[in-house]
């Protein structure tokens, strides 16, 4: 058991945030283990996106604390925990959609170069990409390679097909390298048949990279066949936490959150 | 970018004009001068505008550099351009650094409103300044460059010359500002700001750094423009000056750091050419140019000629 808790990456406790009369999430304790593949099933306002808001410094809980790989992070900004290596997606995919798929990329890795103090002004020669050790172009073009979007390269962000636009999404939070990656709905907006094909991509650049993930998802077949543990939300609680062949039968979750979904 | 040739286009167009220049007549080595100045402060709204911000004040700036550039010869008896331009480009540069912290928080309307405000109290001020002659400013000596009083022949020449100059060395740092990792920033930030943020940039300080980058030029310019025309007053920071400046970068378009002094050089013909024409009606013919721009080259002039520069890329 010893040995389980050293292997936390994100630990949060006691987490309460209310907007006036509603309560957004109710004493949330969500441990999770390094590596893994975390589901976060729930109705809509059932509090999955509030966590994710609070993990990532959006929003403030009123009290509790949220500990990221040792370190409390609860009252940092946005951009400093995104910095420190948690990194989301949205479920409206939020591109540069002035600019072409590659752009898209460059400009997050410039972000990326810039925090480290890279390719300023004075500096000579293409940069390298901390983390990576390889030059800028490459490693865009690596990413967008990992992602099967080498074709969509020259293509304006703005026409892209929707589930090019997820893809884009979340290739644009691989940038940072990131130690967590939270994905708000990855596959919502996106037709059955490519559901499956997005989250297999996803899981495959994520493992190489050694990353945790949570993911939102309402689908519940692409829960039970891509995570290895389920949390279900439900009026701001989290109502159960296990395995997905567990919890996809409980019947707190079949009531409050499988019952209720759209076929 | 991999076949950029814009600092080869820029060095020779640098040499057309110090050889072209020389056989200019002196009314238009004087205007090309006037032109390269503003033009430099549209390279430096230029950043600005790929943020998706307008300042309608730049002259604020333009105006400030203008004053701290002859005051150095009123006060201190300095009288070199470039020392000149440095003055200008530095004050103007440390005011903005104040002000951009202010500033580098709104967006759209309300920070071109704000920034047009903020000059409209120098404006203010410098009218009310008796010391620095009121409404009718001061006049500026002759300037020297390194020491040397040019000869009346060669006064506007070696203007052109320091202009060009001064001009090529700006677009050239500011085009590697632009493929730097802030420079490429600036568009993410007009794109989707919240989504910068998530990824841990900053678009506030990437702002305030533009901001006064844009000041700083725009300062260096004013000077520039005090020492050819050898006289100050504060209508150099009133709104409609920033207006002008505004109105170029629309004419010139964002796409190249060539743009700007393209820019600046069709607005001064067409605006010298309309007041000749027609004296009383010359903003019609100012306004229908705009119109045609924006309705037919949305990209402003640049996008003419972006192609060109564009061609391995994709």
């Amino acid at each position: 058991m010893a040995e389980a808790r050293n292997n936390l990456i994100l630990e949060a406790t006691g987490l309460n945030k209310s907007f006036g009369a509603v309560t957004a999430a109710k004493d949330i304790n969500i441990a999770v283990e390094r590596d893994s593949f975390v589901g976060l099933i729930g109705t809509n306002g059932a509090g999955k996106t509030t966590f994710i808001n609070m993990v990532t410094g959006y929003l403030k809980p009123d009290t509790g604390n949220i500990v990221y790989d040792g370190r409390d992070i609860t009252a940092l900004q946005p951009r400093d925990i995104t910095r420190l290596g948690i990194c989301r997606s949205f479920q409206i995919p939020q591109l540069y959609n002035s600019l072409n798929v590659f752009e898209n990329m460059m400009v997050g890795l410039a972000v990326v170069l810039h925090n480290a103090g890279r390719g300023g002004f004075f500096s000579s020669g293409e940069p390298i990409v901390p983390g990576r050790d390889k030059p800028l172009r490459a490693v865009a073009e690596e990413i967008l390679a990992s992602f099967d979007l080498t074709s969509y390269r020259s293509r304006s962000a703005q026409v892209l097909p929707g589930g090019v636009r997820k893809l884009l999404d979340i290739a644009l939070t691989m940038v940072a390298a990131p130690k967590i990656l939270l994905l708000d709905e990855p596959t919502s907006g996106v037709s059955s048949e490519e559901k499956f094909g997005i989250m297999e991509m996803v899981m495959k650049v994520v493992k190489d990279a050694g990353a945790t993930v949570l993911f939102v998802e309402h689908d519940m077949e692409v829960v039970s066949r891509f995570a290895q543990r389920v949390i279900a939300f439900a009026d701001g609680q989290v109502i159960c936490d296990a395995p997905p062949e567990v919890a996809l039968v409980d019947p707190d979750v079949l009531r409050f959150v499988v019952g209720s979904q759209r076929a | 970018m991999r076949s950029d040739r814009t600092p080869q286009f820029l060095l020779a167009m640098l040499a057309v004009v110090l050889v072209g220049g020389y056989f200019l007549p002196l009314w238009a080595q004087f205007l090309l001068t006037i032109a390269l100045a503003k033009g430099l402060v549209v390279l430096g709204l230029l950043p600005l505008m790929r943020t998706g911000l307008v300042s309608f004040g730049q002259a604020l700036y333009y105006c400030l550099g203008a004053y701290a550039g002859g005051a150095l010869g009123l006060q201190f008896g300095i009288t070199d351009l470039f020392l000149m331009m440095l003055a200008g480009g530095v004050s103007a540069g440390v005011l903005a650094a104040l002000l951009g912290f202010l500033l580098a928080k709104y967006r759209g309307i309300f920070f071109g409103l704000l920034s047009l405000a903020l000059s409209m109290i120098l404006y203010g001020l410098l009218v009310k300044t008796e010391s620095l002659g009121s409404t009718d400013g001061f006049n500026v000596e002759q300037f020297t460059l390194f020491g040397v009083r040019p000869d009346q022949p060669m006064v506007r020449y070696s203007m052109l010359v320091a202009a060009a100059v001064v001009c090529t060395g700006a677009a050239l740092a500011l085009h590697r500002y632009l493929g730097t990792p802030l420079g490429l920033m600036a568009p993410a930030i007009r794109d989707n700001e919240i989504r910068v943020e998530y990824m841990g940039g900053s678009a506030r300080y990437a702002i305030h750094v533009i901001y006064i980058i844009g000041a700083t030029l725009a300062g260096a310019a004013g000077a520039l423009v005090a020492a050819a025309v050898g006289h100050i007053d504060p209508e150099m920071a009133y709104w409609t000056q920033s207006g002008e400046f505004v109105f170029i970068a629309i004419l010139a378009g964002t796409g190249s750091v060539i743009a700007p002094f393209l820019g600046a050089v069709i607005f001064g013909v067409i605006h010298s050419f309309a007041f000749d024409f027609s004296p009383n009606t010359w903003q019609m013919v100012l306004g229908t140019a705009l119109l045609l721009i924006i309705v037919f080259l949305p990209s402003g002039l640049w996008s003419l000629f972006g192609r060109r520069f564009k061609a391995n890329e994709g």
